[in-house]
């Protein structure tokens, strides 16, 4: 990298992460002077009072201008979701890991303005008021997370339209909708020009928002003595006059309109992953070709770019939540993901020369965010997983590798159109949408396991002695595996129906109180449709329920079956008091326990059936049931690090795991069941049909030794290309030894580096919780393949 | 086989041990004599410290497990390697196998010391894609020091082999004090570049793995001192092996 792109990444590598109540405060003297307008016209004046307003920030040698915050890592919080208290502000200051600084001045700001006025009137608050004493009494035993409670839906993704087009053009889109408005024969007209006209002000804003940006551009460049920042700063001043208004002319507009509209997203609200440019090597070949074409672009300059812009993404950590959540997620990642590779609209290869640069840009830039992944096809090139490869023994985590052919295959599935569909791909951790088109909300996690261990306690929760599930029989008089699992079925059912209850009330309560107008321009089909992207204005709409731990359920269900059921090793009885007594005292039990029962992972079918049962009821209490949005809920398995706060609420189960320890992640084995090596993992994986999901999760690890040579690059990429041929979606690599990674806890001063792969993301294995360090470290580390 | 580090120290496999044997790893001699390894120690043992190395399979449970793989066959261009131990110990056996193999376009690769009959050797080439054929010392003498045969008949064995069979890669464990002074090293080579159907030489620098596998199996490791040789001195061989014309790898 330059001595530019060196600086600047070194600065924000250096920025602190803190809190700016720019936002909060523009926010609440908006919403006091009393306004008589529609919810979303409000919400939409709103956003053109911050972005005329909040402070302009282009930083020395930056070529990518825009902030959310007054200097990067200056992160926004939003009352009107949920309100941080004084005392939330006190422990994001000071606590160990992830702390964001606040300072004196927040506080007062908070204390005086904030906090006084947004008290009673946040989403957070609203939700809970309208949740049910059976969901709160679910959600507190840890049966699921509710995402909405401290972020906005999102998980969004763009598609390619503002590459061919600018905001002039949707304001036209909108204007044409407005007109079009059939006041005598439909009756949301109204409602609908409400959402038109608060789309329109956010389209009209982004333009006033870039031409302050332009305009400060241009004054600095007067000011500026050094000629060729000079000339700099005239070019960015052209740039944020272009766009995001107009289509974009050259690469250069092209990654300034896509930053200016990821600001937007963010500023507007605060969605879950923030936002992601999705295809990116798609997006910006056309702009390549034509830039190296007429000699205006080198791949230097390309490279310059894409690392500029890369920056802008680390610039942003992911606003702090408060309370209880802040233990099931802890990370500064904000998972916007960058997509590489896959298919063309047309089903041919996309691989391109943006692509391989891209990768470049990974390899050399190695920062936090953006997350990167590469979507491989059968059709992509055998260089380009091995490009990828060489990266992925470095062993930060990044890129991880999605299978492009099964990905159009699930959305196909799902019903959306083939060249829709080969526009997707994988965001977030691991999801599957159809970018620019869909609205695709992850609703919380589902802790598997958990239910089990109410099943084995006939609907008491035996942590708190809580009745929160069915009577659904006592365990110790099942005569057959069936009527345990029967009963097993009936208590996921309850709670599946428990948390759907809440989330089609949540998703009317956002619908209603807090529609994203900035972001249904950029999504198809809400101009058309009128309609909110929080309210189903989207072409596809679909809610995902997110299972955890189906590695420990798979593996407990087994072992029920394989000792009590079949070989009668253990009576029920016997098993429950060793449970109940977290194996205390019967070592021997848990040893048997860990050792002699079939284990998922292994390519033994004996367990790998128990995969399959468990998978499909999960599938089946979940899969098609209508949301409120004209779509429907599916399935995926993916735990982000929500399978150690899961573990932490679950005693002892079945297949050994002592209480508290962390249920197995994704979609992978149990930590240390694996004992085959990778195709056997591989193999188990791929019996589960994972076409039916929108998105599976497997980690595995290796020593870096194995990865080794042009040999270990070429059996990394068969192993790859094996586990897709058997319709694996997603496959992910940590390539670090475990002594490596004891040292850095140990003496984690001399490892500030060392980046790991947790779970559909990369982080500071420094700022990762103990918990979730042993988890990482007690994985299978394969040694061989 | 003994995992000392899985043991719970629960004690019931000497308990269920007809023969008594005790948990004492020094002392070779006594665990030989009595362990008839009868697998009752195996059986009562929760924690998996104890363990049956090797089982009773039949011809048709290996080609279950070797089918489970196909699809890493097909991917990589790889396949299934006997090596054991030495697969010639079971000669119909693997022969069995071999033909199972073939049977569902499995390449077969069959890796040995070489030190069998000829005939048996060559009656299964007709069913092996590929041999992995050890050459460790070209002196009689020092052959038979340290691996207790001659190696007349593995010289034999392997030129006869080359007459027939079109796919041999030699392999030649290089380990320090043994067998990586020039005076071997080149006769190897020279011996190899006369074979006409080898198409590679390998080179396997002498590792350490073995050691914790002979102390589970409460037998004495006899090369503990012996060093893995560094890699200029492998370097060095490969150059050495080049210089008769062969094509060189290390490691494999």
């Amino acid at each position: 990298m330059n001595d530019r792109v060196a600086k600047l990444r070194q600065q924000s590598m250096d920025a602190i992460p803190g809190i700016s109540t720019e936002r909060a405060e523009l926010m609440t003297a908006f919403y006091k002077t009393d306004r008589t307008a529609s919810i979303p016209v409000k919400r939409a004046l709103a956003f053109r009072y911050i972005l005329e307003n909040k402070e302009i920030v282009i930083q020395d040698g930056e070529l990518i201008v825009g902030e959310r915050g007054p200097v990067p890592k200056a992160v926004y919080t939003y009352p009107e979701i949920c309100s941080h208290t004084q005392l939330d502000l006190e422990i994001l200051d000071t606590r160990e890991k992830i702390p964001f600084a606040v300072s004196e001045e927040a506080r007062a700001v908070y204390r005086k303005e904030v906090e006084p006025y947004w008290q009673g009137r946040t989403m957070r608050e609203l939700i809970f008021t309208h949740m049910t004493k059976e969901w709160k009494d679910a959600y507190e035993a840890g049966i699921f997370t509710e995402f909405m409670e401290q972020r906005a839906p999102g998980h969004t993704v763009l598609d390619d339209k503002i590459y061919r087009r600018g905001f002039v053009d949707f304001i036209d889109d909108i204007e044409k909708s407005l007109k079009s408005l059939d006041y005598l024969n439909d009756p949301s007209a109204y409602n609908k020009q409400g959402e038109l006209t608060a789309m329109k002000i956010c389209a009209e804003s982004i333009i006033t928002f870039a031409n302050r940006y332009s305009q400060k551009a241009r004054e600095l460049s007067k000011q500026e003595s050094d000629a060729q920042r000079k000339a700099e700063l005239q070019k960015i001043a052209d740039v944020c006059a272009h766009v995001p208004a107009y289509a974009p002319r050259d690469l250069w507009e092209a990654i300034q309109s896509y930053w200016f509209v990821h600001l937007g997203v963010i500023i507007e609200l605060n969605p879950w992953d923030a936002l992601s440019p999705g295809r990116l090597d798609q997006h910006l070949y056309p702009f390549y070709k034509k830039g190296t074409e007429e000699g205006t672009l080198t791949d230097e300059g390309t490279r310059e770019l894409l690392q500029c812009f890369w920056i802008k993404f680390n610039n942003h950590p992911a606003p702090p939540k408060v309370g209880v959540t802040a233990a099931e997620s802890g990370t500064y990642t904000d998972f916007a993901n960058i997509n590489t590779g896959g298919l063309k609209p047309d089903g041919s290869d996309g691989v391109n020369d943006v692509t391989y640069i891209i990768l470049d840009v990974i390899d050399e830039m190695r920062l936090l965010q953006p997350s990167t992944n590469i979507q491989l096809s059968k059709k992509n090139p055998d260089a380009f997983i091995k490009r990828a490869g060489r990266i992925i023994r470095k062993g930060w985590g990044q890129p991880s590798v999605f299978n492009a052919d099964m990905i159009v295959k699930e959305l196909l599935t799902q019903g959306k159109s083939v060249v829709d569909a080969r526009n997707g791909g994988a965001s977030g951790c691991v999801e599957t949408g159809a970018f620019g088109k869909e609205s695709y909300i992850l609703t919380g996690y589902f802790n598997l396991v958990k239910v089990l261990e109410i099943t084995l306690h006939n609907g008491i929760d035996p942590r708190t002695g809580k009745v929160i599930g069915l009577p659904t029989g006592e365990p110790r008089e099942f005569r057959s595996f069936a009527e345990l699992f029967e009963a097993y079925k009936k208590q996921l059912t309850h709670f599946i129906d428990i948390k759907m209850r809440g989330n089609n009330v949540i998703e009317r309560l956002y619908a209603q109180y807090l529609p994203v107008p900035f972001l249904s321009v950029v999504i198809d089909d809400c101009i058309k449709n009128g309609t909110d992207y929080n309210n189903g204005g989207a072409r596809y709409n679909t809610n995902y329920i997110q299972g955890v731990g189906i590695g420990s359920l798979t593996d407990s269900m087994a072992a029920i079956n394989y000792h009590v059921f079949e070989h009668k090793t253990l009576t029920m009885d016997d098993l429950l008091a060793d449970l109940e007594n977290n194996f205390e005292g019967n070592e021997k039990i848990r040893q048997l326990l860990l050792n002699k029962t079939p284990k998922y992972g292994n390519d033994d079918d004996y367990a790998d059936e128990f995969l399959k049962l468990v998978y499909d009821a999960y599938y089946q209490s979940v899969n098609g049931r209508p949301n409120t949005k004209g779509g429907v809920y599916r399935i995926n398995l993916l735990p982000t690090t929500c399978h150690v706060y899961f573990g932490t609420v679950v005693g002892a189960t079945p297949d050994g795991r002592r209480r508290g320890e962390p249920l197995s992640e994704g979609m992978s084995p149990v930590q240390g069941a694996d004992k085959k090596g990778p195709t056997a993992v591989i193999k188990s994986a791929g019996k589960i049909d994972q076409v039916l999901t929108g998105g599976t999760l497997l980690n595995q690890k290796f020593t870096p030794k194995i990865l080794e040579g042009e040999e270990g690059i070429n059996n990394l990429s068969h192993l790859v290309r094996a586990y897709f041929k058997l319709d694996g979606h997603h496959i992910q690599f940590n390539v670090v030894d475990k002594e490596t990674l004891l040292a850095a806890q140990a003496e984690p001063e001399k490892y500030a580096g060392l980046i790991v792969r947790v779970a559909g993301y990369s982080d500071y294995f420094n700022d990762l919780s103990k918990a979730l360090q042993d988890e990482i470290i007690a994985r299978t580390e394969h040694q061989s393949f | 086989m003994i995992w000392d580090s899985k043991c719970i120290g629960c004690d019931d496999c000497l308990q269920a041990c007809p023969n008594h044997v005790t948990t004492d790893m020094g002392d070779e001699g006594q665990h030989a004599q009595r362990c008839k390894a009868c697998g009752m120690c195996v059986a009562v043992c929760h924690s998996g410290a104890r363990e049956m190395a090797g089982r009773l399979v039949t011809v048709s449970e290996v080609m279950k497990d070797i089918e489970k793989d196909i699809i890493f066959y097909d991917e990589s261009g790889g396949g299934v390697t006997f090596s054991g131990g030495e697969p010639f110990m079971q000669p119909d056996f693997l022969e069995h196998l071999l033909m199972s193999c073939r049977q569902k376009y499995i390449h077969t690769a069959v890796d040995t010391s070489g030190y069998t009959c000829t005939e048996t050797l060559l009656r299964i080439s007709k069913l092996t894609d590929l041999f992995l054929y050890d050459l460790k010392i070209m002196d009689e003498d020092r052959h038979v020091k340290y691996t207790g045969v001659s190696n007349a008949l593995i010289l034999k064995n392997v030129k006869e082999l080359a007459k027939y069979h079109g796919d041999i890669h030699i392999r030649f464990p290089l380990i320090p004090g043994v067998n990586n002074d020039s005076d071997n090293v080149a006769r190897i080579g020279e011996f190899t570049a006369l074979l006409p159907s080898v198409s590679q030489i390998h080179i396997i620098p002498y590792q350490h793995m073995g050691v914790d596998k002979y102390y589970r199996l409460q037998k004495k490791y006899r090369l503990e001192k012996t060093c893995q040789p560094d890699s200029e001195e492998v370097e060095a061989v490969a150059q050495t092996l080049k210089g008769y014309g062969l094509t060189v790898k290390i490691g494999g």
